[in-house]
């Protein structure tokens, strides 16, 4: 394992040189380097977890003195391995051909090597220092991909956003780590879980990493960064942000609060839960209200993150009232569907770069028709946005089922307040897996469907053979997942024992049906659902097309008798939105809508105008602002003083210093 | 009986009477207002003379338009077999729970409504803007329900939500009543049956379901037809296999057991169908934008129900 771990790195590092020694002419070499080193990482992480080996650690004489890097790979940072490697791999070949049409690929490649080495790192990493280190190279080596596109409007702004709100999540990290170090008297992990903290540290430990991890998921009210950063990104840099960095974040989360926090309060997951069903329900609808397709995208991987964090709220919830069963299924619910969005969404993110590539578009109401235009990428794009609706027979669908599980039995935890909450974030879930079908029905209706907009959505072409394959690789991958789920849940099974050494492990069910809690609670089986539509459907092709009729006419369409040629009579998205704006939206956005119909004979045009505010950023970010802003100004006025004041001001602050450290004692 | 022959009997029985209870309504509805209506098989005739003809298609149409019917159709024919309808110990039940039901309906919701968009036309738009505004509040109260009634079982499985509530005297509770009224909204409005929206309708902007389906003809227009059909019924089944088991087998049925399931269960679906009509002719449609207080109410009601059952203790 370590020894494929080291030349995974080594291939990421190895491509970084490259990058940084040939420029663009190293493309081709750096992006093979990345998906080998990817592929490599990932056999290994699987070949791990499925033999069930022994936990592997070693320490480099690098870093702090007398410290050093400790390095250890356990079944949880195997299993996110998988997820951030075999993404990688994928994501690397595709960017073979997308990454040749980046503008300026200097600024893309030597970084995105650089930034995949950091997320490993950030897995392995186990002691504080090197995970701190690894953190803040993966978030800065991703703020200098999100600037690759840097002549676009908005990404200046997108990416001071994600600088400032990624500093604030080190800094939390930064003093988390602080507390439990100071309560073990060590920066190894290993001899962290001994920390005994007490209660008031243990409330500001769990709000400390819930800030450091929240803050780079995108969980609300952390999420501002998010969609504008992942959406200026170049889309395969976009795919990894989105795809698999949040997850490396929902690592961190679990690694801090599961593992090295010790055993949770059962308010943590009141709060967790909370947390994650507003995250959710307000990330789909944000989303509805988009049209630009990665912007919406991204809106979607704040969704997510509220679905997984749903999970992990329950498993807290479980763990604490001790009931393990039901924590462990929570959390391999919570860790499933890290998977599995990791798959959708960079498959949808590549397809919204294969979409870019073809068109030059990222507006989808300039799109439309492109079913025609680019046939396998529709295909695939499909299989993705049904898969992230959460319906059957693809993964989406299965993670979130288990997740319902565990919700189910939210009745049995003995905390009134939790039995109030759990059925609430339950609504909370089915509405947002409702709106999640709203909002692809409306991608896929506009972007793909329906009649081209735009001269550059008809004339679309569809792209090369090296940026589809990758796409339905992911698109496979979806399907299998979806039809053969036992497998995920199998590897999982040493990730809850590595957390929870004590607890049961889910009974071993067999390949076809997924009945984690045993048949007659519940069970499903994507296989047997797959085979029987399929069958059904077949049947049904061949009796009616033998039997009855099978001939065809193609003619203009219908459209109750007054079909128009203009393709501006068509839906649009934020048509196809309006209902969703005025049932929720008045509500949660305080949308509204102006008309501005002209009078009879007027020659100007009617128009419609939408206004949107964003309560989070109006409520938070606004009065944030403003206040740091009045505070530096204020302070300013310490930058011009005499040579007399400095020296009176710093001995002033000796004096003070010194007394803290005496009141201390 | 031998199971699998059950099964295909179970597939078969609700693909078959779906027609019929299509027929009932509309023949109960046309009485009611004191015409004489179509034939009470007039469904199935429509059916076929649609079958037998070509089908037109507009010329944009892609593969998605001609190959939405069949899963459309396929995809709610599952969901239908897997409600119990005459006997709980059928394999095909196993297939999915209650969720996977829900979400097999939300399969098929997603590829017509994608259909509907196909073509390019204002009128498929609309209809496939507002089938997703109705589901997406239709769909979460659907799943309270079910929260509900498999927080009483311990189960969401559907033949073991049968077995219980036929087994074992439950008695009268807040949250059941609650969550039949949720689900008889939630059922009215994914049917598309007035007061949500009109299925004799073809006046423009009232449309939903309509107006989707605007562009298809000959056997897709069948299927899709057949699929609504079958959609309903399987609403009716549902709602008698968790309220009204009684006279279902439990388990394999013998010959007995199967003949005393079968005919209470058509006995129940026309009870089902004539009490629809006799709602549908005595309220009048409303405004699209009503429709979000309606279900709303739904999803509230199945919220509250599923609320008092994880604060109540004996559960």
């Amino acid at each position: 394992m370590l020894a494929a771990l080291l030349s995974s790195l080594m291939g990421y590092a190895s491509a970084t040189l490259v990058a940084i020694a040939a420029q663009r002419r190293g493309l081709v070499l750096v992006y093979t380097l990345s998906a080998m080193a990817g592929t490599i990482g990932s056999i290994a992480a699987i070949g791990f977890l499925a033999t069930n080996a022994m936990p592997v650690e070693t320490t480099l004489p690098l870093g702090l003195p007398f410290v050093g890097v400790h390095i250890r790979v356990d079944a949880l940072a195997a299993y996110f391995l998988i997820v951030v490697n075999t993404a990688a791999a994928v994501i690397s070949l595709y960017a073979l051909e997308y990454g040749g049409h980046d503008e300026e690929p200097e600024r893309v490649l030597p970084f995105y090597p650089a930034f995949l080495a950091g997320m490993n790192l950030v897995l392995v990493a186990s002691d504080a220092f090197s995970f701190l280190v690894s953190w803040e190279f993966m978030s800065l080596s991703s703020w200098l991909l999100v600037l690759a596109n840097h002549k676009q409007k908005d990404t200046g702004s997108g990416a001071f956003l994600y600088l400032i709100m990624a500093s604030l999540g080190t800094g939390a990290l930064l003093l988390a780590f602080g507390l439990l170090s100071a309560a073990s008297g060590s920066y190894i992990f290993a001899s962290m879980h001994g920390a005994t903290l007490g209660g008031l540290n243990r409330a500001i430990l769990f709000a400390l990493v819930l800030i450091g991890t929240g803050s780079k998921a995108g969980m609300v009210p952390l999420h501002v960064w998010l969609p504008p950063a992942h959406a200026a990104a170049p889309s395969h840099v976009s795919a990894l942000m989105s795809g698999i960095m949040t997850k490396v974040a929902i690592y961190g989360l679990v690694r801090l609060l599961f593992d090295l926090a010790g055993p949770p309060a059962w308010w943590w997951g009141a709060v967790v839960l909370l947390l994650g069903g507003i995250t959710a329900l307000l990330g789909v609808l944000y989303a509805v209200m988009q049209h630009d397709l990665k912007r919406l995208l991204a809106y979607h991987t704040v969704e997510n993150i509220g679905i997984i964090l749903i999970g992990l709220g329950l498993a807290l919830a479980f763990r604490a009232g001790h009931l393990d069963v039901l924590a462990v299924l929570a959390l391999s619910a919570a860790l499933f569907h890290a998977l599995n969005h990791a798959t959708f969404k960079s498959l949808l993110f590549l397809g919204s770069g294969a979409i870019l590539i073809a068109t030059g578009e990222r507006d989808m109401e300039h799109l439309g028709g492109l079913i025609h235009r680019m046939p396998t990428t529709a295909f695939v794009f499909l299989i993705g946005a049904v898969a992230i609706s959460a319906l059957p027979p693809f993964n989406g669908f299965v993670s979130e089922w288990l997740t319902f599980q565990g919700i189910l039995n939210g009745s049995l935890l003995p905390q009134w307040l939790l039995k109030f909450i759990v059925p609430v974030v339950g609504a909370m879930l089915a509405l947002a897996a409702a709106l999640a079908a709203v909002c692809f029905v409306k991608v896929y209706g506009v972007v793909f469907l329906g009649r081209p907009r735009r001269p550059e959505a008809e004339q679309a072409h569809e792209v090369g053979l090296w940026m589809v394959a990758p796409m339905a690789a992911l698109a496979a991958l979806c399907a299998a997942i979806g039809v053969l789920p036992q497998a995920i849940l199998d590897l999982l099974r040493p990730v809850a024992a590595v957390l929870w050494p004590d607890a049961p492990s889910l009974p071993a069910g067999d390949w076809l049906w997924l009945a984690p809690l045993g048949s007659d609670r519940s069970s499903y089986s994507g296989l047997v659902v797959l085979t029987a539509i399929t069958l059904l459907a077949t049947l049904l092709v061949m009796a009616i097309h033998r039997l009855a009729s099978n001939r065809v006419r193609r003619g203009p369409a219908w459209d109750c008798g007054f079909p128009d040629p203009r393709p501006e009579t068509q839906y649009t998205a934020s048509s196809f939105a309006q209902p969703i704006r005025r049932i929720f939206g008045s509500v949660a956005f305080g949308a509204r809508e102006e008309i501005d119909m002209p009078a009879p004979g007027e020659t100007r045009p009617a128009r419609l105008a939408v206004s949107l505010h964003d309560p989070v950023w109006d409520a938070a970010y606004l009065p944030a602002g403003n206040a740091i802003a009045w505070m530096a100004t204020r302070i300013n006025v310490i930058q011009f003083q005499t040579v007399r004041r400095y020296l009176s001001l710093m001995f002033g602050a000796l004096v003070l210093l010194l007394l803290l450290v005496a009141l201390g004692q | 009986m031998n199971d699998m022959v059950l099964n295909v009997v179970q597939l078969l029985l609700v693909a078959g009477l779906a027609p019929l209870l299509t027929g009932l309504v509309r023949k109960v509805k046309a009485r009611l207002v004191g015409r004489v209506g179509p034939q009470l098989f007039q469904p199935y005739r429509d059916l076929a003379r649609l079958l037998r003809k070509e089908v037109v298609l507009a010329s944009n149409a892609s593969w998605l338009f001609r190959a939405s019917p069949y899963l459309i159709f396929a995809a709610i024919w599952l969901a239908a077999a897997i409600v119990p309808t005459f006997a709980t110990g059928l394999t095909v039940s196993r297939a999915g729970d209650l969720i996977a039901v829900v979400a097999l309906l939300g399969t098929a919701r997603f590829a017509l409504a994608l259909a509907g968009m196909d073509i390019g036309t204002s009128f498929g738009g609309i209809g496939s803007s507002r089938e997703m505004m109705i589901a997406s509040l239709a769909e979460p109260a659907m799943l309270m329900v079910t929260f509900t009634v498999a927080l009483l079982v311990h189960s969401t499985s559907l033949p073991h939500i049968a077995d219980f509530f036929l087994l074992q005297a439950v008695g009268v509770r807040v949250s059941l009543g609650l969550g039949v009224v949720s689900l008889v909204m939630v059922a009215i409005a994914e049917n598309a049956r007035i007061p949500i929206d009109n299925p004799a309708t073809h006046l423009e902007l009232t449309m939903v379901h309509e107006a989707m389906i605007l562009e298809y003809s000959g056997r897709h227009l069948a299927l899709i037809e057949a699929g609504a059909m079958l959609k309903l019924t399987l609403y009716v089944s549902l709602i008698a296999a968790i309220f009204v088991p009684w006279g279902m087998a439990v388990g394999v049925p013998d010959a007995r057991g199967f003949v005393i399931g079968l005919s209470s269960y058509v006995v129940k679906v026309a009870i089902g169908g004539v009490l629809l009509a006799a709602f549908e002719t005595t309220i009048a449609k409303m405004r699209v934008f009503r429709v979000a207080e309606f279900l709303g109410a739904a999803l509230l009601l199945g919220t509250l129900a599923a609320i008092f059952l994880y604060v109540s203790r004996d559960v």
